[in-house]
């Protein structure tokens, strides 16, 4: 019962909100999904204690879903120390989040909609997060895909946001493929898609070879390789990042939902919950490790110069997920979730804490038109504080935690991809730094850049919006240190137990405590190192910035503009697709296929039947004439035998 | 006589034409005689669905043999004879034929306003067709109501058609006669060949190897012409555009799967060897017309042109996995068919909706719909959805099992055919984008009126299909399972005879 209540309420709450909304009202909406959110997390939470820490793991079968020959996928709520890990985490994120929306949508047309996408949101990534095969993985997957898709154009009126919600959806669908076809592989190789027989199977399948395109591949590698794909797509990985930055078009609170509890972290939850799989697969991981260590640096890279302060956030995450991505890679898979879970709390706290922010400033958004401001906001001047420590990894916040296990596992691994995770994690730490002190400098420090009505107006948040603040900056602060032990402690296995499986090899886990010292103060010292550049740059030398700008104007544009992925995915598909489909349209179904089909046939038989009427001249010698060629032919055959 | 005690079959066969007779000798003036019609037409259906409802409940899933089986001498001394039952290949069909006929009725209650007796007998008599096409067991029966489902469709797109209708009714007629012709020769030279007509008779013999081959092009250019697969498929989207929406219903919702129908009753089973053979160019043919139309579709102005390309282009996901020949591929594609007949049924239903209000197809005329029609948003999403594929809607279903059979074949053919999942999306949500969301800015949008509840009754049996069979497909698939179990191990039984005779 708890099992389905910790995922079913949030469904709960979104049909009443959606489909009663109208009836019960705006209030009404409200109460009904915060209060089966706080339902959904009070059993979540007693889960996540019953099941990491009790060690009570259990499986709630619900029935068929899909069954086609030994293809079976059922409806079930799959609750081991993985799965726990995540409902707690994303019922309680939720639930906040929820509560802060009542705020922060206060003045919204359709309140109703919102919360009831809010609930559904959640209940797609706990159906994700509770799955016991693959299939149903997929539809919580493809379920976070659309609601990320409806909320993030919720406000269906702009044009960019319709365009930001189009492209999540797409972009992430380009992943599907490569997950759908991971399934099929799977499915072929173990004849199965629940997880219990996958991983009983994959060990007997080592060295098992398929033929793709005529090429004979490790088919366990390529199902490691195809199921990251849709990481990729789902957590915003380099190559299929260009859909997150766009999300901001969302309101604040789906950023914070997206971006902490639901939505991109399925990717690093999947190369964890296929962990039997992918440690059978060396050459997967080294893929993972790269993508993850390049995707920290780059989004770091360009976190840098962003002005839209949920951008920086955004890229931030992106790079985060990195981090999350490569600690996988080298088979710390706990160490990634313990970032996971500890990003959870702080991102969702930036988020929030930018959403206050942009709700005193009357919805602006450019940090450059910012500043001087944290008198008259101060619970959120101080909780963008603490959530900028944490993922600075200032030590005692959260992030040191498990950013700096995050990073010594990677040294730790000892392998040529492990140390270049380490390094390009080492750069970004200084990066993430650099730009959250940045930003905190623009946004509240210095002399106020907005106007002075906007300045008049600036206010605090009312308390629905600042407890969830002060309540997630609180876990921002101790769920590192309260958790570190369990998660990534020495006994991290008993912690664990079947949820993680890694191969007797890989001792990256258990070397990332012995590493040398200048490795565990490394990050901290390049996280300070981070702070000081921003507090010169910002606070003591403010005109420096621009300068700089100005004189590496080719780099900074190229930084400013994402590395022009966007512009060269335009280019290479979007474009192109929609010149393809209207030459398809017009030449080949127009011009070839309709030409010598069926209108050139009926043409064809006009010009017949014109022919034959044109023999038809009316002078009788003209038939007869024909007549008798007739019979001479006739007779011809007859008389030589052919007839 | 069967189990049942009367012949079911029969009824549900020919029950519409009684209904189109009573139609027919209705006196009186233009209004009563229409608003008898839709009422005779409107009971007629809806006890036709009630009676199939007995195959749901009665029909045995455990065994591929089939049912309800009616056998009457008729011209005995040939080996034709009259002869109708259903398996787990057709049962759906038939259902899904008896469910659709009803809804299309009702949705086209006050958009036909001409001729509705003339109308509505159209429709009764194509119900009859269907179904008994669905249910014929013997191929000159079969091919008597294949062929005769052309008559009533041409006069309904002809008739009630759009500005071109007579253009898109030829063109139609065309494709399609094209294919009989061949399918008749083929049908010709089975009955020469074995003696009979009796399909199940036919099932059981086989034919020469060599011979096979020419069959299956024969049959090939029927099927794929309805399927339609490409690069026959230019028919449709004139002929979607044209026919009015409820004929646009029946094309897409039951029609298109005859051709699929057909492959699984007449190419696979009895010409195992060529389907084998054959099956690359098969492959190709669906793999083309997946990404072809699925880009084609990206290009269109016109709503209904959009969604009869994303036919050819989901269409294209069936013949593939109809021949993969194994248990995913085939599952895969007959779930797709009848996910497709409902969900792009309702998609046209949709389409049906504002062009009744607005008079036009063109996507650049709407905008901002859901400020004044937040009901017909809703559905028109769900529907959307459904044909994107996304997991939960009776779409994702098919869709996923088809690749998952296509990648056992080849790897490489997944990958296309796995394309379509972004292409779909991207012409999908595009043509939602376009016609719902934005500003209402037109002035004569801003009047428009949201779902009345006849609307309503005819999406809302459509969307709890979509979701039911989304949730819970397996009471759907258990229909078919045991019969296409029995196809593949009887196709691999063939297969593997012929192998040991050139062995020999």
């Amino acid at each position: 019962m708890i099992e389905a209540g910790s995922v079913f309420f949030p469904l709960l709450g979104a049909l009443v909100a959606g489909f009663l909304g109208r009836a019960i009202g705006d209030r009404g909406a409200q109460v009904a999904t915060v209060g089966c959110m706080t339902l959904a997390s009070l059993c979540g939470v007693w889960l996540f204690f019953d099941v990491a820490f009790a060690g009570n793991a259990r499986t709630v079968e619900l029935g068929t879903w899909i069954a086609s020959g030994t293809l079976e996928a059922s409806w079930a709520l799959r609750f081991d120390t993985l799965s726990a890990v995540m409902v707690g985490m994303v019922t309680v994120i939720s639930t906040l989040i929820h509560l802060y929306s009542v705020g922060y949508m206060s003045h919204d047309r359709s309140i109703p909609r919102f919360m009831a996408y809010l609930s559904l949101f959640t209940f797609a990534m706990l159906m994700l997060v509770t799955a016991d095969n693959l299939v149903q993985l997929f539809f919580g997957w493809e379920g976070v895909g659309l609601c990320s898709y409806l909320l993030i154009g919720f406000w269906y009126d702009r044009e960019s946001a319709n365009a930001a919600a189009i492209k999540a959806f797409l972009v992430n669908r380009v992943g599907d493929i490569g997950f759908a076809l991971g399934i099929a592989g799977v499915y072929m190789l173990t004849d199965s898609v629940a997880f219990d027989a996958i991983f009983a199977a994959v060990p007997a399948l080592t060295g098992r070879t398929i033929d793709v395109a005529g090429i004979s591949v490790n088919a366990v590698e390529l199902c490691g390789v195809l199921l990251f794909i849709g990481a990729m797509g789902k957590s915003a990985q380099l190559f299929l990042h260009t859909w997150l930055p766009d999300a901001m078009e969302g309101p604040t609170p789906v950023s914070a939902l997206i971006h902490a509890a639901t939505m991109v972290t399925a990717g690093v939850f999947l190369v964890a919950r296929m962990s039997p799989l992918f440690e059978l697969a060396p050459f997967a991981l080294s893929v993972v490790t790269v993508i993850g260590a390049s995707t920290a640096l780059f989004a770091a890279t360009v976190g840098c110069v962003q002005n839209d302060i949920k951008r920086v956030i955004a890229y931030s995450t992106c790079s985060q997920l990195g981090y999350m991505f490569f600690a996988a890679g080298v088979s710390a898979y706990p160490a990634a979730i313990f970032h996971l879970f500890t990003h959870a709390f702080f991102k969702a706290l930036l988020f929030l804490g930018a959403g206050s922010v942009i709700h005193a400033m009357g919805d602006e958004q450019d940090i450059r038109r910012m500043g001087g401001i944290w008198r008259k906001v101060p619970i959120t001047y101080a909780v963008m504080w603490i959530g900028s420590l944490a993922l600075a990894g200032v030590p005692f916040f959260a992030g040191y935690y498990s950013k700096d296990m995050v990073l010594e596992v990677a040294w730790a691994a000892g392998t040529g991809v492990g140390r270049y995770a380490f390094v390009c994690g080492i750069l970004a730490a200084f990066l993430t730094a650099f730009y959250s002190w940045r930003l905190l400098i623009l946004t509240f420090h210095g002399a106020p850049r907005a106007d002075a009505h906007t300045m008049e107006h600036v206010h605090e948040s009312p308390p629905v919006m600042t407890v969830p603040l002060i309540l997630l900056a609180l876990g921002a602060v101790v769920a590192g240190a309260v958790f570190y032990d369990p998660f990534v402690g020495h006994h991290f296995g008993e912690f664990w137990r079947e949820a993680i499986r890694i191969a007797p090899g890989n001792h990256a886990m258990e070397a990332a405590h012995d590493v040398a010292l200048w490795v565990k103060l490394l990050p901290v010292l390049m996280g300070v190192s981070g702070i000081a550049t921003a507090y010169l740059l910002y606070m003591v030398f403010p005109t420096v910035p621009a300068l700089l700008a100005e004189r590496f104007r080719g780099l900074y544009l190229f930084l400013l503009n994402k590395w022009y992925f966007d512009e060269l995915y335009d280019r290479l598909f979007v474009r192109p697709a929609m010149r393809l489909g209207v030459a398809l349209w017009k030449g080949g179904d127009g011009g070839i296929i309709d030409r010598f089909g069926p209108d050139g046939l009926a043409a064809a038989t006009v010009r017949a039947t014109r022919a034959i009427v044109r023999v038809q001249t009316g002078l009788v010698y003209h038939y007869a004439f024909a007549m008798l060629i007739g019979i001479v032919v006739l007779v011809t055959l007859f008389a030589t035998g052919r007839l | 006589m069967n189990a049942l005690g009367f012949p079911l079959l029969s009824l549900i066969t020919f029950l519409p034409l009684a209904g189109a007779a009573i139609i027919a000798s209705v006196r009186g003036d233009e209004e009563t005689v229409a608003r008898n019609a839709r009422w005779t037409a409107l009971w007629t259906s809806g006890i036709v669905l009630l009676l199939s409802l007995i195959l749901w409940f009665r029909f045995d899933r455990t065994t591929a043999e089939f049912q309800f089986v009616e056998r009457a001498v008729w011209l005995g001394e040939w080996g034709i004879g009259y002869h109708m039952g259903v398996d787990g290949l057709s049962v759906l069909f038939v259902l899904l034929s008896t469910a659709l006929t009803p809804i299309c009725v009702v949705a086209s209650w006050e958009s036909i306003t001409a001729r509705v007796r003339e109308y509505m007998i159209a429709f009764l008599v194509l119900e009859t067709m269907m179904v008994g096409m669905f249910c014929a067991l013997d191929f000159v029966v079969f091919y008597v109501f294949f062929e005769g489902v052309l008559i009533p469709m041409f006069l309904i797109i002809g008739v009630w058609g759009g500005p071109r209708r007579v253009y898109a009714a030829f063109k139609f007629f065309l494709y399609t006669l094209l294919g009989s012709v061949l399918m008749l020769l083929a049908l010709i030279w089975l009955y020469l060949d074995a003696g009979t007509t009796d399909i199940p008779t036919l099932i059981a013999h086989r034919v020469a190897p060599a011979a096979q081959v020419w069959l299956f092009l024969a049959f090939f250019a029927s099927f794929a012409v309805k399927v339609p697969m490409w690069p026959l498929h230019t028919w449709l989207p004139d002929a979607h555009v044209e026919a009015p929406t409820a004929g646009s219903v029946i094309l897409a919702g039951v029609l298109l799967k005859m051709g699929g129908y057909g492959f699984l009753r007449f190419s696979l089973p009895m010409l195992p060897d060529a389907s084998a053979e054959l099956a690359p160019f098969v492959f190709a043919l669906s793999i083309v017309a997946i990404i072809y139309t699925s880009l084609v579709a990206l290009a269109q102005t016109d709503v209904k042109k959009l969604i009869a390309y994303s036919s050819v282009a989901h269409m294209g996901l069936v013949t593939l996995g109809l021949f993969t020949f194994n248990t995913q591929g085939i599952e895969g594609a007959i779930f797709q068919m009848l996910s497709h007949g409902i969900v792009s049924g309702a998609l046209f239903l949709v389409v049906g909706v504002i062009y009744d209000r607005m008079h036009t197809r063109e996507i650049a005329a709407y905008g901002g719909l859901v400020h004044r029609m937040p009901r017909y948003a809703l559905f028109f999403m769900l529907f959307t959805m459904a044909s994107v594929g996304l997991p939960g809607t009776s779409g994702f279903v098919g869709e996923f099992l088809a690749i998952v059979g296509a990648w056992q074949v080849n790897r490489l053919l997944a990958l296309l055919a796995a394309t379509g999942m972004v292409l779909g999306a991207a012409y999908m949500l595009w043509l939602y984008r376009r016609v719902i969301f934005g500003l209402l800015t037109k002035n004569e949008l801003k009047h428009l009126l949201d779902l009345s509840p006849r609307e309503v009754a005819v999406f809302a049996p459509l969307a709890v299909l979509t979701l039911w069979m989304g949730i819970y497909p397996s009471s759907f698939s258990s229909f078919y399972a045991a019969s296409v179990a029995n196809l593949i191990a009887q196709h691999q039984a063939a297969i593997q005879a012929t192998r040991q005779l050139a062995g020999l």
